[in-house]
C-alpha cells in the first residue's frame, strides 16, 4: 500500500516540476519582450521629442529626426492599403463564394500558402528586377507601397476566406430564396457580416507591412533623405497631384537600420528612439486588432 | 451657395438606379442585363485571384532571368564549391559556401532555442495551463512575432551581445550567436501557437484512456497527445526553420556583414540574406556582377525555404491524423 502512495506521489511530483519548466519557458518570451521594451525605453526616451519628429536626419545626432522616414512609412501604407485591401478581399470573396473545386482553383490555394513562406527579402528581389528595372517604376513610393503590398496579399486573402467561412450557409440561403444573385448576397450580406474578421487581418497584415525593412533596403530606399515628397494636395488646379508616388523614400526601420549600425553611441540612442515610435505603433495596431476581434466575437451569435 | 438635390420619390429612385442609365423595355432584356453584370464580377473577382499567381511567376522569373546573367560568367561548379565568397573585390570569388553556412549556423542556434521552448510551451498551455491564464498568454507571446525585425536587431546587438560577453570571454560584438538566441525568441510563438492548436485538436477521449491506465499529465502529453499531434507539431518546426532562414534585418544587424565560412556561432559571419542587404545599400549600378551577385544569392535561398515549404506541405497533407 506504501508503494502504491509512494507511487502516486512520485507522478505528482513529475507533473508540478514540469508545471515549473512549463512556466519557466513561457516567461523566457514575455521577459524578453520586457527587457526589450524596458532597454528601448531607457535608451530612446529620453531622445523622444517634438523635435525629433519634425527634424530631418542630420550629420549630428543631437539634431536628427525622423521627420521624412515617418512620412515616407506614412505615404508607402497608403500605396499599400489601397493595392493590398482591394486585392486581396476580391480573391478571398472568390475562392471561398464562386470558385469550383478544380484545378485551377486547387493552383491558386497551394500558391497562397506557398507565397505566405517566401521570405520578405525575396520580395524585394522580385521588385527590383520587375518593377524597377523591368516595368521602369524606379526606386519610388509605388514600388515601395507594391512590393509591401504583394508580401501582405496571402494574409488577406486568407484572412477574408476564414471570416468568410464563419457566415453560416443559412444566410446565403435565405437571400438567394429572396432572388439575389451571386453578388447581391456578397454585397449586401457576406460582406458587412464579415468585416470584422477581415479588418482584424488587414490590419495585423498592415502592421507587419510597416515593420518590414529588407525588402524595401533591396529595391533601393535611401538610407539619408532630407526632403519630403511632393505633397498631394495643391492650392492650384487640379489640386490633387500623384507626383508623391514616383518620389524617392525612407521609411522608419531603414532610418532606424542606418543609426543603429554607426558606432557614435547618440546614433544609438536616436535608432531606440525611433524603434520606439515604430514598436508604439505596431503594438497599438496589433491591440486594436485583438479588440476588434473580442466585440466580433461577442456581438456575433449566429 | 448650398444647391439642394431634387427630391425624388424613393421608390422611383431606387428603380432609377436599378434600371441604369439605359432603360430596358421588357424584364427580361433586365435580367440578361444583371447576368452580364454578375459575369463581368465573377471575372473580376477571378482575375484578383489569379495575381497571387502573377507574383508567384514574378518572383521565380525574375530570380531565374537576373541570375542566368550571373551563372554565365560563373560555372555552377565554382558556385556551389569554392569556399570563398567575394563578389564584390578586384579579384572576385563566386562561392556561395560561406553565405550558406552563415545561414545554417544562425538557424541551428536559433532552433535550438526555439524547437524546446516553443514545444514546451505549448504543452504547458494545451495540457496543464488554466483556461484563463492561456487565453491571456497565448496572444501575449505572439505580440513576439509581431515586434518588428529590425528592432529585434537592435536588441541583439545592443542587449543580447553584451550580456552574452559577461559569460562568454573574448566573444566579438557582431557574432551568429546573439544574433541567433534572438531569433530564436522571436520564433517561439510560431512554434508554441501552431503546436498547442494541434495538441488541442487531440480529443478528449485519448487522453481520458491514459489517465484510466494511469498516467500522469505530462506521461500522458508526452506519450499520447504529442505524438498523435505529431503532423502538425512537425509542420510548426518546418515554419519556424523557413522562418529562420529566410529571417534579415536581425542577422544583417547583429552578426556582422563579413562572409566567413565557420561552423563556430560565436564568430561574426554574413547569412544570404544579410549579403542581399549589404549589396543593396551600396549603389550598384543595373547589371553589373555585383547586382547579378544578389540575384543568385537569392535564388539559393528562394530554392532552401521552398523544399522545407514543400516538404511541410506534404508533411501535413500526409500525416494529417483524421479523429
Amino acid at each position: 500500500m506504501s508503494d502504491f502512495k509512494r507511487i502516486i506521489a512520485k507522478r505528482k511530483r513529475q507533473d508540478f516540476i514540469f508545471n515549473i519548466i512549463g512556466i519557466l519557458c513561457t516567461l523566457i518570451g514575455i521577459l524578453t519582450l520586457g527587457a526589450l521594451l524596458v532597454d528601448l525605453l531607457l535608451d530612446g526616451l529620453p531622445r523622444l521629442s517634438v523635435g525629433f519628429l519634425t527634424h530631418f536626419p542630420s550629420r549630428f545626432a543631437e539634431q536628427a529626426g525622423i521627420l521624412s522616414s515617418w512620412v515616407g512609412t506614412l505615404l508607402i501604407m497608403i500605396v499599400t492599403a489601397f493595392t493590398a485591401v482591394p486585392l486581396g478581399v476580391a480573391a478571398g470573396v472568390y475562392l471561398e463564394e464562386y470558385a469550383r473545386k478544380n484545378w485551377v482553383t486547387n493552383l491558386i490555394e497551394i500558391n497562397i500558402a506557398n507565397l505566405a513562406g517566401v521570405p520578405s527579402i525575396i520580395y524585394g528581389l522580385m521588385a527590383l528586377g520587375l518593377l524597377v528595372y523591368q516595368f521602369r517604376l524606379g526606386q519610388s513610393v509605388l514600388t515601395g507601397g507594391l512590393t509591401l503590398a504583394f508580401l501582405i496579399l496571402p494574409i488577406v486573402i486568407v484572412a477574408t476566406r476564414e471570416a468568410l467561412r464563419t457566415i453560416p450557409q443559412g444566410i446565403r440561403e435565405a437571400a438567394y430564396a429572396l432572388g439575389s444573385t451571386k453578388w447581391q448576397v456578397v454585397r449586401h450580406h457576406l460582406l458587412p457580416y464579415s468585416v470584422g474578421g477581415t479588418m482584424t487581418g488587414i490590419i495585423i497584415a498592415l502592421s507587419r507591412a510597416i515593420g518590414e525593412t529588407a525588402p524595401l533596403i533591396t529595391i533601393g530606399a535611401l538610407t539619408f533623405i532630407a526632403f519630403l515628397p511632393p505633397p498631394p494636395l495643391r492650392s492650384q488646379p487640379p489640386f490633387v497631384s500623384f507626383e508623391w508616388l514616383s518620389s524617392p523614400f525612407s521609411v522608419l526601420p531603414i532610418q532606424m537600420f542606418n543609426w543603429v549600425s554607426r558606432p557614435d553611441q547618440n546614433f544609438v540612442f536616436n535608432a531606440a528612439g525611433a524603434g520606439l515610435v515604430l514598436i508604439v505603433v505596431t503594438l497599438s495596431l496589433n491591440a486594436v486588432a485583438i479588440v476588434i476581434r473580442y466585440r466580433v466575437r461577442k456581438r456575433i451569435k449566429w | 451657395m448650398n444647391e439642394i438635390p431634387a427630391l425624388q420619390h424613393p421608390v422611383a429612385a431606387a428603380a432609377d438606379q436599378a434600371s441604369g442609365p439605359s432603360p430596358p423595355t421588357t424584364a427580361s432584356a433586365a435580367r440578361r442585363l444583371s447576368r452580364v453584370k454578375e459575369r463581368v464580377i465573377e471575372s473580376l473577382l477571378l482575375v484578383a485571384a489569379f495575381s497571387s499567381v502573377a507574383i508567384t511567376l514574378g518572383i521565380v522569373g525574375t530570380l531565374i532571368y537576373e541570375s542566368s546573367f550571373f551563372f554565365a560568367h560563373v560555372s555552377l561548379k565554382e558556385f556551389l564549391t569554392a569556399p570563398l565568397w567575394t563578389p564584390l573585390f578586384s579579384d572576385p570569388r563566386f562561392g556561395i559556401l560561406p553565405l550558406v553556412m552563415g545561414t545554417l549556423v544562425t538557424t541551428a542556434v536559433a532552433l535550438t532555442v526555439a524547437l524546446p521552448v516553443g514545444t514546451v510551451v505549448a504543452i504547458y498551455l494545451s495540457e496543464f495551463a488554466p483556461v484563463t491564464l492561456r487565453e491571456v498568454i497565448k496572444p501575449a507571446l505572439e505580440l513576439l512575432s509581431a515586434v518588428p525585425t529590425v528592432v529585434y536587431g537592435y536588441f541583439a546587438l545592443q542587449f543580447m551581445s553584451p550580456l552574452l560577453q559577461r559569460f562568454i570571454p573574448g566573444l566579438p560584438t557582431f557574432n551568429m550567436l546573439s544574433a541567433g538566441v534572438v531569433m530564436g525568441i522571436m520564433i517561439i510563438p510560431y512554434v508554441s501557437s501552431l503546436s498547442e492548436d494541434a495538441m488541442r485538436a487531440v480529443p478528449m477521449s485519448l487522453r481520458e484512456g491514459a489517465y484510466a491506465l494511469g498516467a500522469n499529465r505530462i506521461i500522458t502529453a508526452l506519450k499520447v497527445v504529442y505524438p498523435s499531434a505529431l503532423s502538425g507539431i512537425v509542420a510548426s518546426y518546418i515554419l519556424a526553420i523557413s522562418r529562420a532562414i529566410g529571417e534579415t534585418m536581425i542577422v544583417a544587424i547583429a552578426a556582422g556583414m563579413q562572409p566567413n565560412l565557420t561552423a563556430d556561432p560565436r564568430e561574426p559571419a554574413a547569412t544570404i540574406t544579410a549579403f542581399i542587404v549589404q549589396v543593396s545599400l551600396g549603389d550598384l549600378p543595373h547589371g553589373s556582377i555585383g547586382y547579378q551577385s544578389i540575384f543568385a544569392a537569392g535564388i539559393t535561398l528562394f530554392i532552401m525555404t521552398l523544399i522545407f515549404n514543400i516538404l511541410g506541405y506534404w508533411l501535413r497533407k500526409r500525416f494529417r491524423e483524421v479523429y
